[in-house]
């Protein structure tokens, strides 16, 4: 086995220091040394989103990244975003069966507003197209979205 | 303060978006180990040998085990799976060994290093083949499995259970038939696909105490499976289940379990976790079962159903496990809800070469609806008549009787017409059910109706309790696992309402511990509101009784006098003379420090009533308390060059009696209506040589993604049941079943080509329209 390794990462606006192989990827350095078991494995391919969290504002697939690589930058997973609206709507627009998929939808979907505050279908689409659900159709999910489209996402008051 | 009919927001929805929720996986522990799982690469061979040295020697393996360590036989119907293969592989993906590591990479590490030497065997490839005379047994020893007495195997066969349904005289039924059509229909096994794949952890403490972590729809049968296999007491072992990922019947099997308990044990009880991998979880664990099946249908002249010979034959894979309990369900409503007065069912459950299959979101139905709706979607097109309208006439009413010759109520069965009436209106049935949009383009409508009981053990069971607060808050414990179906959220409205609170003043724990959590049967068969919702009535009853035995002291008034509601007990004369909840929860203290009364703990227990074992002759007997119906419409844009289309827009109705929360039933609805057209569109696994799957992972294997999803229509006809709470109806499962069969039939009349198979690709049709000739 490779030798394990000391670095910082920059989690959800704190310092954190993780002790990992280099091979040991993001999410489950995320969910094994720092307990933020928001981003789920699903199928630890890229094939699914439920991993993803933001990694400089951007949504990556924790599942496909080193840990290593995140040295320095800063994340975010579902458990930094705090009474944000899209969680909110989520909510209110009964997009949460399971539950297992929502981290990743919720991530994706917070990035997606963050670059487009008013997206056109195609480009949710293309957003959250890697997302997979198995319990609900999307519709709810899809509604959740455009609930949020026209407000200020990100407004902490809610 | 109503609550029913409320959406009342579900009480695991903040925790589901903040990422607090937790799911078995999210459990881990210092001090766990990991276990790996070493498995076939092939559908059917011979083990030659099993070499671990070089594992062994990996820095951090602490054991490993193969077949030999662990020689018994599992399965809840029949015991015909070791729980590590011994001599013999007989499916892609059976687990061989596990290793027990200090890490999952070194537990990966030292699996990789197990060297397994096969001689590849002759493989079972469908069964349709499995049926034939002559051809390998996946099973010699068939005979010999202990089994329980439902179900009706054939040694020297691989027929691992034969369902038959005889009623009226065949004879006279296609005396009675102008017309006549006969169907075959197929598809292959296919998969589940929670997002949560399956997972568990097991430890061994010093006084023997086994716990089990499991995501699972069946805990309480763990228990009872760990004890009668391994010969421990009950008392002796608790399971946990916490909040599950999306389960649709695939957690409904017992088979990692085994694995963890054993690797524990070996190892002298330290905590084991074993987390499948999305490429196990799709083939090592169980999946969704196929079916080859053939439909003889006949019908008089003014259209009116007169006999039906079906013959079905599921592909239940390599191991019994639930297939041949789903291949006797759907053996019980073979004809869909329609009338059929002269009816013959052969319903085998075969053995295959293919991944063993378990309970699937409908049991049985949605497979067989597939076979029986393309059939009468024959007949109604050979005799010239609409098939909406064929239906509707055919429908099944109360005073008839089901293919086990159940005589119908209202209760029983609703409405299956009104649902019929409803649907037609809702996709504009009477625009036409073929356009041509363009030269190209096509827009077509076809429908399917569904009927579906619960077919589980007779003595199915559930209960609850509801204990109090100092302040009059109460906690609901239940067993019903929260799947993501939010029944729990449900059956807190349900107390709500019988105990005249808020739903807000009811909390709902969402994991479950099988030492302290009443049992509920499984969390299967859309049984859950059904059998737990009876029980949480008993339990707030219970409660009500002892608040009224204090408050009558109190007030000295007979029970009689008394009413609940809004909080209080109250005089019913006199409702201003009231005690709050909170002033009784605890017993009534009078001014002098006198105390009278205690805490109040409801308590309710249910069991389903009146259920019977199938005669084995001609399938009669009580399968079920009711059937929940349905009817379902889809509608494509197909396109004629290249023969892709588009699902346009899917309806359904279902008559489901009293909706006690509008939004989760609609969420229960869509969803099932979404896994049916994703199953029906594009999922099946691909096989190649000696059966091995070719599609794990989920680029491979195709579901439906965001963008692909149709508009759904959802609308409920209201029957109440007259045995449930409040009158509600099981709808978990319902809206999967007729949603394959009206997408066939849409794009069976877009394409103007009869389409019996699935998945239902664009090349199918190809294939199917142009011979597969260019």
């Amino acid at each position: 086995m490779p030798e394990k390794k000391m670095y910082n990462l920059y989690v959800n606006d704190e310092e954190a220091s993780v002790v990992a192989r280099p091979s040991d990827t993001l999410l489950h350095v995320l969910r094994d040394q720092l307990g933020l078991t928001g981003a789920k494995p699903g199928c630890e391919n890229g094939d699914c989103d439920a991993c993803t969290v933001l990694v400089d504002g951007k949504p990556i697939k924790s599942c496909l990244m080193l840990a290593i690589e995140a040295e320095g930058k800063h994340v975010k997973t579902i458990e930094g975003l705090k009474n944000t609206r899209i969680q909110k709507a989520f909510v209110e627009n009964w997009a949460i069966q399971c539950g297992y998929c929502t981290p990743g939808f919720i991530m994706n979907g917070f990035a997606l507003l963050n670059q487009h505050s008013n997206p056109d279908s195609e480009t949710i689409n293309d957003w959250l197209s890697g997302n997979l659900c198995r319990c609900m159709g999307y519709a709810e999910i899809k509604a959740a979205i455009k609930s949020v489209m026209t407000s200020d996402h990100a407004d902490k008051s809610s | 303060m109503e609550s029913i009919g409320r959406s009342v927001i579900r009480k695991d929805a903040v925790a589901k978006v903040t990422g607090a929720a937790k799911y078995t996986a999210d459990l881990k522990t210092v001090g766990s180990l990991y276990a790996k799982l070493v498995t076939s690469p092939y559908g059917h061979a011979r083990i030659l040998s099993i070499d671990t040295s070089a594992a062994e020697k990996v820095n951090g393996v602490h054991k490993i085990l193969t077949g030999k360590d662990t020689n018994i036989l599992t399965g809840e119907e029949i015991k015909d799976r070791p729980i590590l293969a011994t001599d013999r592989v007989r499916y892609h993906g059976e687990p061989v060994a596990v290793v027990i590591a200090d890490t999952l990479a070194i537990a990966k590490q030292a699996a990789n290093l197990v060297n397994v030497s096969y001689s590849p065997l002759p493989v079972i490839r469908s069964p349709k083949e499995a049926y034939q005379q002559g051809v390998p047994l996946v099973h010699e020893h068939l005979g010999d499995y202990e089994k329980i007495a439902e179900v009706f195997p054939k040694p020297g066969t691989n027929i691992c259970n034969h369902t038959k349904i005889r009623k009226g005289s065949m004879e006279i039924g296609w005396a009675k038939s102008t017309v006549v059509v006969e169907t075959e229909v197929s598809f292959p096994p296919s998969d589940h696909c929670a997002m949560e794949t399956r997972s568990v952890s097991a430890e061994i403490l010093p006084n023997g105490q086994v716990i089990i972590h499991s995501s699972s729809q069946v805990p309480f049968t763990i228990k009872k499976m760990l004890s009668s296999i391994f010969g421990l007491n009950q008392g002796k072992i608790t399971v946990h289940t916490p909040l599950v990922g999306g389960a649709y019947g695939g957690k409904s099997a017992i088979q990692l379990e085994f694995i963890a308990y054993l690797a524990s044990s070996a190892i002298g009880g330290q905590k084991v976790q074993l987390i499948n991998s999305r490429e196990e979880d799709f083939i090592t664990s169980p999946v969704h079962l196929g079916l080859d099946a053939k439909v003889k249908l006949g019908c008089d002249a003014e259209g009116y159903l007169q006999a039906a010979e079906i013959t079905l034959l599921f592909d239940g894979g390599a191991y019994s496990d639930k297939a041949v309990d789903m291949s006797r369900a759907a053996a019980t409503d073979c004809t869909g809800p329609y009338q059929v007065e002269n009816l013959w069912c052969d319903s085998f459950c075969m053995y295959t070469n293919h991944p063993y299959a378990t309970s699937f979101r409908g049991f049985g139905h949605p497979e067989s609806t597939f076979a029986v709706e393309r059939a009468i979607e024959r007949l109604a097109e050979k005799l010239g008549m609409d098939p909406i309208e064929f239906r509707w006439k055919n429908a099944i009413r109360p005073g008839q009787t089901t293919p086990t010759q159940v005589i119908l109520n209202e209760s029983r069965i609703g409405n299956v017409r009104r649902c019929i009436e409803r649907v037609r209106e809702l996709i504009n049935w009477e625009e036409g059910r073929r356009i041509e949009i363009t030269p190209e383009r096509i827009r077509a409508k076809g429908v399917s109706c569904f009927w579906k009981n619960s077919n589980i053990d007779t003595n199915a069971g559930s209960g609850a309790i509801l204990k109090f607060n100092e302040d009059g808050t109460v906690h609901l414990n239940c067993g019903v696992i929260e799947i993501g179906t939010g029944s729990r959220t449900v059956l807190a409205q349900i107390a709500a309402q019988k105990l005249g609170i808020d739903v807000d003043q009811i909390y709902v724990e969402m994991d479950i511990d099988t030492s302290s959590t009443p049992e509920h049967y499984k969390t299967v068969a859309s049984r859950g509101l059904w059998m737990a919702g009876r029980a949480v009535l008993a339990a707030a009853e219970d409660a009500i009784g002892q608040l009224l035995n204090v408050a009558a002291q109190v007030f000295r008034v007979s029970l009689d006098d008394l009413d609940i509601g809004k909080g209080f007990v109250f005089l019913k004369d006199n409702p201003a003379r009231k005690l709050a909840l909170k002033e009784l929860v605890y017993g009534y203290v009078y001014p002098n420090g006198n105390a009278i009364g205690s805490q109040v703990i409801g308590r309710g227990s249910y069991t389903l009533r009146g259920m019977t074992f199938l005669d084995p002759k001609t399938g009669k007997g009580v399968p079920g308390p009711d059937w929940t119906v349905g009817a379902q419409a889809v509608e494509v844009e197909w396109n004629k060059r290249d023969y892709t289309y588009k699902i346009l827009r899917a309806v359904t109705v279902i008559d489901a009696g009293t909706i006690i929360n509008p939004k989760l039933a609609q969420g229960q609805v869509k969803g099932a209506m979404h896994m049916g057209l994703s199953f029906a569109s594009r999922e099946g696994f691909i096989f190649g040589p000696n059966e091995v799957v070719e599609t794990t992972q989920f680029r491979t294997y195709k579901v439906l993604r965001y963008g692909e999803n149709p508009d759904y229509t959802v609308d409920f006809v209201v029957t109440p049941s007259r045995e449930t709470a409040y009158g509600l109806r099981g709808i978990g499962e319902h809206a999967l079943i007729g949603m394959p069969a009206a997408l066939a039939n849409s794009l069976s009349t877009a394409a103007e080509v009869h389409l019996n198979r699935l998945p239902l690709t664009p090349e199918l049709i190809w294939r199917m329209k142009t011979g597969g000739v260019r």
